[in-house]
């Protein structure tokens, strides 16, 4: 059973520090509100909302680390708010929740995270190839295994708003993608079925250049996505190896063949780069599940 | 409208789940100009929490599988309330909806000869849930996310729609909603609007539902004089967690139980034993020797009562816990440590065990987790035409959960994804060929606007302390006490009666603080929408007085099927009140009755 359930942080009183105002500024006000057993942030934030300060802005949605909308800062700290648990924090000293900082302020805990959806917006769509009437995909979990790594983001944007390039040069958001559509885009470029080429894309209009790859993405994605090590660099290898040989690119990517037979499919993966052996590397992983309390230590 | 930020398009759909989404495409391709509306960011919604798998009979693992054997399953899952028609359609059209899915990009899990995996679930005959490890509902709503993207939808993210707009002649043609981030007013005119909101949970303290699951849509449908039907047909998933408080009403996957998970109450009691009804005994296990060798051989062997259907086990757990026999916190215990090795359980149930370590501090490999019934689902909704998603209100249509019929008193696992493709799609036909069919511009009516507008902002005015947040709990704690799991006349009309005062505290909500991104506010405006959907399901669980799926009355513990099966029970709004009345359920077709007859 949990130690919580003793309940001796019971008697004790939380001094939680939240940030308040908009973009015009605003400052930390302190709330003095009684600890309760087994608690996460984001429930002592709710109960601030409905206690002292109901007008208090602040997202959240499953409360289950599932859609990455209440991602904050705690104690400075990136992270999602109902995953962190407030046994996990130091109780004694007050505890500081603020708004995330690469983004603009909204109000209160609430950043305006619209350039997220704007690069979503720019990159090209998956683009399969035509099937004839009644045939149907077919793909080996081998082979699929590698997008669905990327496929695990629930978009909190805690890897955007760690990242330096962003977060220290604001206009950097015009020509610079962020980690989290790195990942998008080397879930397109890995898809087994995907027709079209991005990789000139990728560092012409995405700004893959400009990641020096410091990891620190990769450390706060809260689904221990391999950021780092599964997207940018394969992608780096990518646009600078193939030299946009369209040649190699096509072997790779099996397109054309809605149908591949497992020969030509593992013709297309044989392990060659340091991509694949970062890849193989992943495999061995296959079935162990991320602990995702936010730092993937890689 | 001189101050009010006004649009004009076609379709105006409201909620960007699954189902508000794949409505999206599909009237973008029909070449309406169309208009997505969602309360939270795009990508947010509650369909990412599914996480069994979407259920379409593709036959990749049995062959034998098809629509009438899936068709047949939901019917008798549903306790035969389901609308035929709809049960039908989601039948026959869900296997073409999930390999669509993946011309959209969706990475499914692979069989040896790299097809879609599908996997059992409770109730369905076969192996059909077509599944991404234990997070489909992600890769569901991702895939549609993009695909919408892709084909240039305009998503106006974070706008809280208040009221739905109607012309002359009584037709829905638009929406007055409410930017969350500013607080200001904006106007959607359109021809046709499709609803797809999703569920009711939050009137209820423990739910499975995130904080959006208000009953929007009913009521918007409600109030724009649209009738709803089975209210009363809520389901409880047995096992939700209960402690952490925190964490209370959060799912625990079905898929423990099948993976081996048992249920004992605080005597260490295999308790399930005892609650086999008589429905089910032929097809379940009554000793624990026979039970124990289904996982490894399922044709000679029964299934495990732990793996009845959704009602069962949860009725099951709340008679435990009433009599004394609970869990510490509660609930009941759910183990699986003691059935299968720490690496299984890892490897299976990946995410179970990460919820457990980091939620509740507990390991589920080596201690048994505390578990208990939550509001899981809502099968009644807004009743629709099967074929096109049509409200009984012209120009207003419906997908996904806040639709009725489909699910009649009780829904089987994977059925919810299938759903809110199939009618996404039609919903999104539907409401481009009623578009299609409507001529001149729309004309937005200012009066009602301005109405809109004013009593939104009504709750700034009120003198006096009523917070939306007490209130909001008031609510929760009559439907979780009074027409919870479990229901009685005495309850309920006892629940009837606070509702009414209820009904004058939502009103009388003051709201502090300014109109930026007030949670305060936008939860006084959610909580009218749960408080009038609370008086449907009362009222519909009042008059249906037999026990039917996800309703269950203590003073009638049996189906009436003769009476009460036959027909739905619509609610809807007269004279201002919300009332309640029964209608024939549509008849199903004599072919499609001789399936039930065939089998068993
Ligand atoms: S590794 Fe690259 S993308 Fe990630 S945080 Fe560092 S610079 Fe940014
Ligand atoms: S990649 Fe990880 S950190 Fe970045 S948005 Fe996705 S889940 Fe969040
Ligand atoms: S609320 Fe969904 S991730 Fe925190």
């Amino acid at each position: 059973m949990s130690p919580e359930t003793t309940g001796t942080d019971t008697q004790k009183t939380l001094k939680m520090r939240l940030w308040r105002g908009d973009e015009s500024g605003g400052e930390f006000a302190e709330y003095q509100i009684p600890a309760q057993e087994g608690e996460v942030v984001l429930d002592v934030v709710h109960r601030i909302q409905a206690e002292d300060a109901p007008d208090l802005a602040v997202r959240w949605n499953c409360k289950a680390g599932k859609c990455g909308s209440c991602s904050a800062e705690i104690n400075g700290r990136p992270a999602l708010m109902c995953m962190t648990r407030m046994s996990t924090l130091d109780i004694d000293a007050p505890i500081t929740v603020s708004p995330m900082r690469g983004f603009p302020i909204i109000r209160d805990l609430v950043t305006d995270v619209s350039y997220n959806y704007a690069v979503a917006r720019r990159i090209p769509p998956f683009q399969p190839p035509v099937l004839a009437e009644g045939e149907v995909f077919r793909m080996q979990q081998i082979d699929v295994d590698r997008g669905q790594e990327f496929r695990k983001c629930i978009e909190c944007f805690l890897c955007q708003n760690v990242c330096h390039v962003i977060r220290d040069h604001e206009d950097n958001k015009e020509s610079f993608a962020g980690p989290r559509f790195f990942a998008r885009l080397a879930e397109l470029e890995m898809h087994p079925l995907d027709t079209l080429d991005r990789r000139r894309l990728v560092s012409e209009q995405f700004g893959l250049g400009l990641c020096n790859i410091t990891k620190c993405c990769t450390e706060v994605c809260p689904e221990g996505i391999h950021i780092t090590d599964n997207a940018i660099i394969p992608l780096k290898e990518r646009v600078v190896d193939a030299r946009f040989d369209p040649v190699a690119w096509l072997g790779r990517k099996l397109t054309g063949k809605p149908n591949p037979t497992p020969a030509n499919v593992a013709a297309a993966y044989a392990p060659e780069t340091l991509e694949d052996q970062l890849n193989a590397r992943r495999a061995g992983q296959v079935g162990s599940h991320p602990m995702t309390t936010g730092i993937d230590s890689n | 409208m001189p101050d009010i930020e006004t649009h004009d398009f076609d379709i105006l759909i409201i909620g960007a789940g699954g189902a508000g989404l794949r409505a999206a495409i599909e009237a973008q391709a029909k070449g309406m100009r169309t208009a997505l509306v969602c309360k939270s960011l795009l990508g947010k919604a509650h369909t990412v929490m599914a996480e069994g798998g979407v259920a379409a009979a593709m036959g990749n693992v049995y062959s034998e599988d098809n629509w009438k054997v899936h068709f047949r399953d939901t019917m008798r899952g549903g306790k035969m309330l389901n609308n035929w028609r709809m049960a039908q359609l989601h039948a026959q059209e869900s296997p073409e909806r999930v390999l669509e899915l993946e011309q959209w990009g969706a990475l499914f899990d692979r069989t040896p000869d790299g097809l879609i995996l599908q996997r059992d679930f409770g109730g369905h005959r076969y192996a059909r849930l077509a599944h991404v490890g234990d997070r489909t509902g992600l890769e569901l709503l991702r895939t549609v996310q993009h695909r919408a993207v892709a084909v240039g939808i305009q998503v106006f993210m974070e706008c809280k729609i208040i009221r739905l707009l109607h012309d002359e002649a009584g037709r829905v043609n638009g929406a007055v909603g409410l930017w969350r981030e500013t607080g200001k007013f904006v106007v959607f005119g359109a021809k046709s609007v499709i609803l797809a909101t999703g569920g009711v949970g939050k009137m209820y303290k423990f739910t499975s539902n995130s904080w959006e699951g208000t009953g929007d849509g009913h009521a918007l449908a409600l109030w724009a004089g649209a009738d709803l039907i089975d209210m009363e047909c809520i389901q409880f998933h047995p096992t939700g967690m209960i402690w952490p408080p925190s964490a209370r009403g959060l799912l625990v996957t079905e898929g423990v139980r099948g993976d081996g998970g048992i249920l004992k109450n605080r005597d260490n009691e295999r308790f399930m034993f005892n609650y086999i009804s008589d429905y089910f005994k032929a097809e379940t296990s009554d000793t624990i020797e026979e039970a124990d060798q289904w996982y490894d051989n399922k044709r000679d062997f029964r299934r495990p009562p732990e793996l009845l259907p959704r009602d069962e086990v949860a009725r099951a757990i709340n008679s435990e816990v009433k009599a004394g026999r609970g869990s510490p916190h509660g609930g009941v215990f759910l183990d699986i440590a003691s059935r299968r090795s720490a690496e299984d359980i890892r490897r299976r149930l990946p995410s179970m065990y990460h919820q457990f370590k980091e939620l509740a501090d507990v390991d589920i490999t080596k201690d048994a987790m505390e578990i208990g019934p939550t509001c899981h689902y809502i099968m009644g909704g807004i009743r629709v035409d099967a074929d096109s998603a049509a409200a009984t209100v012209p120009g207003l249509f419906a997908a996904g959960e806040v639709a009725g019929g489909m699910h009649g008193a009780n829904r089987l696992g994977g059925n919810s994804l299938s759903d809110l493709l199939v009618f996404g799609r039609r919903a999104g036909i539907g409401a481009a060929e009623y578009a299609l069919g409507t001529s001149g511009k729309v004309n937005i009516d200012e009066t009602q606007v301005e109405k809109i507008t004013q009593h939104a902002l009504s709750f700034f005015d009120h003198e006096g302390h009523e917070n939306a947040y007490s209130a909001h709990q008031a609510l929760q704690n009559t439907m979780q006490e009074l027409v919870g799991i479990i229901r009685t006349e005495s309850e309920l009309l006892e629940a009837k009666d606070q509702l009414r005062g209820l009904e004058e505290r939502a009103q009388a909500v003051s709201v502090e603080g300014h109109r930026q991104f007030n949670p305060g506010w936008h939860l006084a405006l959610d909580l009218e929408a749960m408080v009038a959907v609370a008086q449907c399901t009362t009222l519909g669980a009042i008059d249906r007085r037999e026990s039917r799926g996800g309703h269950t009355r203590e003073d009638f513990p049996l189906p009436d099927n003769e009476t009460l099966g036959k027909i739905n029970m619509v609610t809807s709004i007269a004279n201002g009140e919300v009332s309640v009345r029964s209608e024939a359920l549509p008849e199903m077709p004599p072919e499609l009755k001789e399936l039930f007859e065939e089998a068993h």
